[in-house]
Order: C-alpha cells, then structure tokens, then sequence
C-alpha cells in the first residue's frame, strides 16, 4: 500500500499497470487503492516541478518571520488563516522559537513582495511584527536539488 | 654495454609465471573494450549500486579525514567496528563471533576470498564451485595453486547448487565447497533444506564451507540462510562478506571475513604481510554504516524490488524467459529462443539497439544461453531498456523463424 504512493510521489505519471507489477498487486487494486486515495484526500493533487529559470522566469521569494498576537478560541489559527488565503503565499507554518509564523512569499519582483508585505500583511491588526528574508539562490526544495550539473553516470558500464 | 637479453620481445618467455599467464583474462573485459567505443549505451552490465553511499556514512569519512585519520590500523581492523560487525551479525543472523578473535576487517570482501583460498589451499587441492558463478571463483582458486571443481546448476533448479551434484563431485583431494548465495550472476537465493543438505554433507566429508554472502542484504520475500547459523556449522564454515552491496559502498573497499579463530589467525598472517590494514577512513565510515545505516538498506531494497518486478515481468513478456530471482540485482533470462549463443546474443544487443547484458558464459559454462541483466540501475533506464529489446528479440526471432523454415 505504502509502497504505492512512493512511487507515484516519484513519478505521479506512473500508470497503474505499472506501478501493479512494480508492487507485485492486480491492476485493479492498485486502481482501486488510488482513486480511494485521491477520494480521500490522501493524494492531494498531481502536478510537474518546473524548473522555471530555464524558462527565463525569475520570481522573487522571500521568507517572512511574522510575529502575531493569538486568539481567544481559535490560537493562532484564524490569523494564520487570514493570512495564507493570500494567493502571494506560497507556504505557511506555524513555528516555534522567536517568531510564530513563518511564510514562503513568491512575487514577480521585488516591488510585489514589499507591497504585500507593507499593505497587506503588517498592516493587519494581529500582526506584531514582520521581517523579510529576500532568498537570494534555491538550492534544494520538496527534496530536489537545484544547480547541480546533471547526474552523470560515474560508474563503469560494465563490471563483475 | 646494454643488457640485450630481452630486446627482442622486451620481456623474456618466462616472465609471466605459467599460472598467471595461462589463466583466462575475464570475460566481461572483452566486452567492456568493445562497449567503451560506443556512445549513449544503456548499461545493465554493471555489478554495482546505482546508489550512491548514503551522506552520513560519507560524511563519517570526510570527518575521520578531517580529524586527521590517516594511519594503520590494526591489522585485524579497528576494534569498534569488529564489535559493531559481530553485534550486526548477532542482530541479523544469530550467529555470534567473538570480535577479538574471530572477525578479520579486509580491504573488500575480494581481499577475504583471496585470503580464505590461499590459506587453506594445499597445491592441487579440490575447491568445489557452481557453475555458473562470480567470474573470480576459478580463479581465485587457481591463482591460489588449487583445481576449481566445478558443479552444473540450471534453471530447473532455480540455479540452486543441490548437494546430491556436489556429492558427485568429491574426491579425496577436495578440501571444501565454496558458494554465494545470493547470486550473482543468477540472482538465485539458498534455500533452508538445500542449505541443510549442504551443511550435511560437509560434516559427512569433513569439508569446510566457504560461504561469500556479500548479498545477503539483498532478497526479496524470502529469507537469507546464514550458513553458520546451520547447527554446528559455524566451525566449519568461513563466512565472507561486506558492505559494497548492502550500504552501496563498492568504491570503499570493505569487506571482512567471520570464521573460528584458527581461520582468522591464518588469514591475519597472510592479511599482514600483504594488505596490512583496510584503509582507516573507510572503517570509520563503515562504523557509521552499522550503527546507523538499517534505514538505507531497508529503502534501497525497497527501491530494488519495485525494479526487479518490473524488469522479471518484461524480460517474461518480451520472450526472454526469466526465472524470479529472489536475491541480489541481477535477473538471468534464457536467450535461447533467439537461437543465438549469449555472446552473440550480448554483441548484436549492443551494436544495433545500445544496450549492454552479460552474456552468461563469462560467468561459467552452464551459464550459456543465458545473459545477466542487472536492475540496480533507475527505473526510465530499465524500461527503454528492455522496450530496445523487445524491438531486438522480435527482429531476430523473425530472422531466426526464417532460417528454420
């Protein structure tokens, strides 16, 4: 079962025949597994890694530490919420340490992310403080590394 | 006035001994001459991990390096990694060894083969082997003045040497049989009651069991019989192995070899003299792989089996019939529904769709007709490889069909 998901994390164009032989399961289980998962929610979409660069797209990412003041009732989550239904955050979190959340901001340049930061986010009641990290180079995200030379094989094509 | 004896041929006649100038070069070296002229190939003739050694095993070496690792040690091996080795073997097999006295740290397990063979090897003594097997069985066997004995396995027994095939093979100047299991080239896994047989015969002729588990890590729904771990086989049994397949750490060079202590000390004489010590960084290395290291064989086997399934279940589809291999990385389908032998087979493969298997003959007599085809490489690689031979076997098999006909 487990082993049906790692794969389509790998590969979500894995298809169900294969991934069928690779776990060693009928076909029809293995379709049947997965459309329960996406039911769900336990396959939450299926979507390409883009490397964007390449494309000569170069959007501007920042890290914001924002500090906020929690709620009776609901803790830390309705400002949270106020706060990621802005499209411009790419992740939230809520985190412990010096800060409470932490968010991943993504604008086409510099001048969108300072405007959400000033307009948008510090300006909100509960929002004590906000400070921006501008990512200067992405080196690995969701488990891939960026910028490295493409694997070549480094082993003898043939050996005992 | 300049020495002119060996002008003419720049060496002498003799210059080679005749042991080692008429031992068979291997037969996976022709090949890879002939594939190092091609580009864009896709190799499943490699024997190796496609992974790389995991971080914190690596990064355990870049530390003993830092820290200024740079010496001997002991011959027999650091005594925290043969501690850490013999708890790993308690752990996994039940079989315990003493760590002072009955485990030798070796520079891979290769080193360990070479060693246990010219130990215990008087001239002309008798090594028994299967056929077919690792290409440095026969020879190691030679280089070490003995006569390999060797033992026909097939696909009707799942490649599995049976102990009624070795008992033809005694003689009274055999002095041991030496298996590894699982195999490569075959894949093929022991199991219990061969083992058993095996274990049986060995006490009834007095003969001692060298057992190359280097891929014991490697199986898949089956269990690995530890051969010491048979009743009262742990005194005769020499148990050789390491960390190349199981931590893919080939480049390393770690190995060791598990045996009664009259072994070992014989070994460590010979180990002393030549080798003198594995080398320090990479024992340190290999401490990290044992004490931390269970979760990357776990997930690199689960990564195997997901390709082995897969590349079975093809090779079965494309025509090139393949017994399930329960161990190791390597399926062994038959080539003989293209009516070519394995040479050819693996030749032709490789010039007209790029695709490079072993042919099977490189690995013994018995292992005509078939070609080893190793999934430790990603899973894209695997299946363009196995769609260029789908397009190869129908090609030929309709060569072949007009031949016939």
């Amino acid at each position: 079962m487990k082993e049906i998901f790692e794969i389509l994390e790998q590969n979500a164009r894995a298809t169900p025949a294969q991934i069928a032989t690779m776990v060693d399961k009928p076909v029809k289980e293995v379709q049947r597994v997965i459309k329960q998962a996406e039911k769900e929610g336990i396959i939450l979409r299926y979507k390409a890694i883009i490397n964007w660069p390449k494309l000569g797209r170069e959007d501007i990412w920042a890290l914001i530490e924002v500090r906020v003041t929690p709620q009776r009732g609901v803790g830390y989550d309705a400002i949270a919420e106020r706060i990621y239904q802005f499209p411009e955050v790419y992740s939230a979190y809520l985190v412990s340490g010096t800060y409470d959340l932490a968010i991943l901001v993504r604008g086409k340049n510099m001048q969108e992310i300072s405007s959400f930061v000033a307009e948008k986010l510090a300006p909100l009641e509960r929002v004590q403080s906000a400070v921006t990290h501008f990512l200067l180079k992405r080196y690995k995200e969701n488990g891939e590394t960026f910028h490295l030379p493409k694997e070549t094989n480094r082993r003898l094509p043939i050996t005992p | 006035m300049p020495d002119t004896k060996y002008a003419a041929t720049g060496a002498p006649d003799n210059a080679i001994s005749q042991k080692v100038a008429t031992l068979p070069p291997s037969g996976i070296r022709k090949f890879f001459d002939l594939l190092s002229s091609i580009e864009d190939v896709i190799s499943l003739g490699i024997g190796e991990p496609d992974f790389v050694t995991p971080w914190h095993i690596r990064e355990a070496g870049i530390y003993s390096l830092e820290k200024g690792y740079t010496m001997y040690t002991s011959n027999a091996g650091m005594p925290e990694l043969r501690q850490e080795l013999a708890n790993y073997l308690e752990l996994h097999y039940g079989v315990s060894y003493h760590p002072e006295h009955e485990i030798l740290i070796t520079a891979g397990s290769s080193e360990g083969l070479d060693l246990v063979l010219r130990a215990i090897i008087n001239p002309r003594d008798e090594i028994i082997i299967p056929d077919p097997c690792y290409v440095a069985y026969p020879a190691d066997i030679i280089l070490a003045g003995g006569v390999p004995i060797t033992v026909p396995t097939n696909e009707e027994n799942n490649f599995v040497i049976r102990a009624t095939d070795i008992e033809a093979g005694i003689t009274k100047r055999t002095k041991g049989i030496l298996i590894g299991y699982p195999a490569n080239p075959t894949g093929a896994v022991m199991p219990r009651k061969e083992a058993h047989a095996i274990a049986e015969l060995a006490r009834k002729h007095d003969l001692f069991v060298i057992s190359d588990e280097i891929y014991a890590r490697l199986i898949y729904g089956v269990e690995h019989v530890c051969f010491p771990s048979l009743p009262s086989m742990k005194k005769r049994t020499i148990l050789i192995s390491g960390f190349s397949k199981s931590h893919a750490m080939t480049g390393w060079r770690i190995g060791y070899v598990a045996a009664d202590r009259r072994f070992i000390q014989a070994l460590t004489k010979i180990h002393q003299y030549t080798m003198l010590c594995a080398p320090i960084m990479t024992q340190m290395a290999t401490i990290e792989a044992l004490r931390n290291g269970e979760s990357d064989v776990e997930k690199m086997v689960q990564e195997y089996n997901t390709r082995r399934r897969f590349m079975v279940k093809r090779l079965n589809e494309i025509g090139l019939s393949c017994f399930e291999p329960r161990g190791a990385f390597f399926a062994f389908p038959s080539i003989r529904a293209t009516g070519m032998n394995s040479e050819e087979f693996a030749e032709k493969l490789l010039l007209e769709e790029k695709v490079a298997v072993v042919p099977g003959v490189a690995f013994g007599s018995c292992g005509e007709g078939f070609v080893r085809c190793c999934y430790a490489t990603s899973l894209p690689d695997i299946e363009e490889a196995l769609k260029r031979m789908d397009r190869f076997v129908r090609k030929t098999r309709r060569a072949h069909g007009r031949q016939r006909h």
